[in-house]
């Protein structure tokens, strides 16, 4: 065994029930979270696209974030990134980055207008950093507060809007990203219709004494059946989402990474954001590679850091993230290469085990979505 | 006389004179998850005792087994191109991977009785 700090693992308000259901944990972002259930993570994942599944991701940050004074904690946070936050109406959310002075992604997260404030939720992994990001810039413009009473479940699935609908019938026509405070088989929680699958789905922010009690009603739903962190990221390779800490880091940034769509048209002409000069230059001339989806056209999976040859052998880029996709039926992986590399059919070759597989860049996403459009 | 004998790695192996049958145990595959692919050896290649001999992958992660015996790969396993479940349904039978002419049989004596192997699996969980 090689030796541990000692520092015992945390645990999600889930974790007993994780345990009964028979889940296999492993240690994530300093937690023990289910990699999955005794289905295993090929059904899982299917179930997801077919029915509804029921994730614990708790384990992520909940932050409030509220201007002191009469500041707008809008104009606040858009120092810290490139997307427009003015903009959203009350109940609106959107997708956004925290970007560092070099141009790279510091995490990403989701960003709701909730009326008197605005609440975040950040990545496991980075959540202390990005409270102490929040603090050491806006401390005198907004309250920061990490909301560690707080539990989180998403829902994902074609038959999640009919099984929350039975509790809170406006569930069916939410718009996908808005969020409203519902009540949920008497329990206050904060829904939105938002998720990091690729199907319709909503993410349900609860107070931790709750989220056991809801879990298990939602569980006994007939279509809803637990998944975990194995399925989650199955499931959103295949959407072609970003995981941070492999397809986007500090050392990557929007262009390259293939987002620019977050930074909205007036932050583009504005800036005001941290590496915006080396953003908006690359948004003007080009990033010299660019993220892509890669499909290895043999059977053999290619995992992250598996080096992307040209057709000569020359090293052109690596893989990010790559496993197999039980939808695609085969193995997906995304990853960074040469820009003049990057458009669709374009071959690769990726170094597996000393030997050179075929692949070919494909278009993300890998299977289609399925958000809601109303 | 055939003997059933099992690795530390969770590989076992079916010796008959000298030819060999090696798969991955019923704990292997369920540690694993579902198999999607199996990388196996060329047939003719020579093998060493404890040296990588397939690989096997799980949604998630790669893992190597490893040649529980030294000998020549004299056949591998087809079906697991298109089936590689087989080795999560049948891990003991039909997910077999390859067979081996063992060069040197009293390797086999080195390797748990099926009873050693239970009460090894026992002592990790």
């Amino acid at each position: 065994m090689t030796a541990s700090t000692d520092v015992p693992s945390k645990r999600t308000p889930l974790y007993d029930l994780h345990l009964e259901l028979g889940a296999k944990m492993v240690p994530f972002a300093g937690y023990d979270m289910p990699v999955n259930y005794p289905a295993g993570i090929m059904a899982e994942h299917r179930h997801t696209r077919e029915r509804a599944s029921l994730f614990d991701v708790s384990h992520m940050g909940q932050i409030r974030l509220t201007a002191k004074g009469g500041g707008n904690a809008a104009d606040a946070l858009e120092t810290l990134v490139p997307g427009e936050i003015r903009e959203l109406a009350p109940g609106q959310m959107r997708y956004t980055l925290f970007t560092n002075e070099a141009g790279g992604i510091l995490d990403d997260l989701m960003v709701t207008n909730s009326g008197d404030h605005l609440f975040l939720v950040v990545n496991a992994a980075h959540k202390e950093a990005d409270a102490a990001h929040l603090r050491a810039h806006l401390a005198e413009r907004c309250e920061i507060e990490e909301l560690t009473t707080r539990a989180l479940l998403a829902l994902q699935g074609p038959a999640a809007a009919e099984v929350l609908g039975r509790f809170a019938p406006q569930c069916r026509t939410m718009p996908f990203m808005s969020a409203s405070f519902l009540v949920l088989d008497g329990m206050t929680a904060l829904v939105s219709r938002s998720g990091y699958t690729g199907e319709d789905g909503f993410e349900i922010s609860v107070a931790a004494k709750d989220v056991e009690p809801l879990a298990r009603r939602l569980l006994a739903e007939p279509e809803v059946e637990p998944a975990g962190l194995g399925a989650r990221d199955s499931l959103r390779l295949e959407a072609g989402l970003c995981l941070h800490g492999q397809d986007i880091d500090e050392t990557t940034t929007p262009i390259e990474a293939g987002l620019a769509w977050t930074i909205g048209k007036r932050r583009r002409a504005e800036g005001g954001f941290p590496g915006a000069e080396t953003i908006l230059r690359q948004l003007r001339e080009g990033a010299s590679r660019r993220r892509v989806g890669i499909r290895p056209e043999e059977r053999a999976p290619a995992r992250a850091h598996t080096e992307i040859r040209d057709e000569t052998g020359r090293r052109i880029g690596e893989v990010t993230s790559g496993g197999f996709g039980p939808t695609v039926g085969g193995p997906i992986a995304m990853g960074y290469v040469e820009k003049e590399f990057s458009a669709e059919g374009t071959t690769l070759r990726l170094a597996v085990r000393g030997r050179e597989m075929p692949a070919r860049v494909v278009r993300l996403p890998f299977v289609p979505t399925n958000y809601y459009r109303g | 006389m055939s003997k059933e004998r099992y690795t530390e790695e969770h590989e076992w192996v079916r010796a008959e004179n000298d030819i060999c049958t090696v798969g991955i145990s019923v704990y292997a595959q369920e540690q694993l998850g579902d198999v999607v692919y199996v990388e196996l050896p060329e047939v003719g290649r020579q093998l060493q005792k404890g040296k990588e001999m397939a690989v096997v992958e799980s949604v998630k992660a790669a893992s190597e087994v490893y040649a529980p015996v030294s000998g020549e790969v004299v056949e591998v396993n087809g079906a697991l191109t298109g089936d590689p479940a087989t080795v999560n349904r049948d891990a003991m039978g039909e997910g077999w991977f390859v067979k081996i002419r063992m060069s040197n049989p009293a390797e086999l004596d080195q390797l748990m009785d099926a009873d050693a192997y239970k009460t090894y699996v026992e002592g990790l969980s």
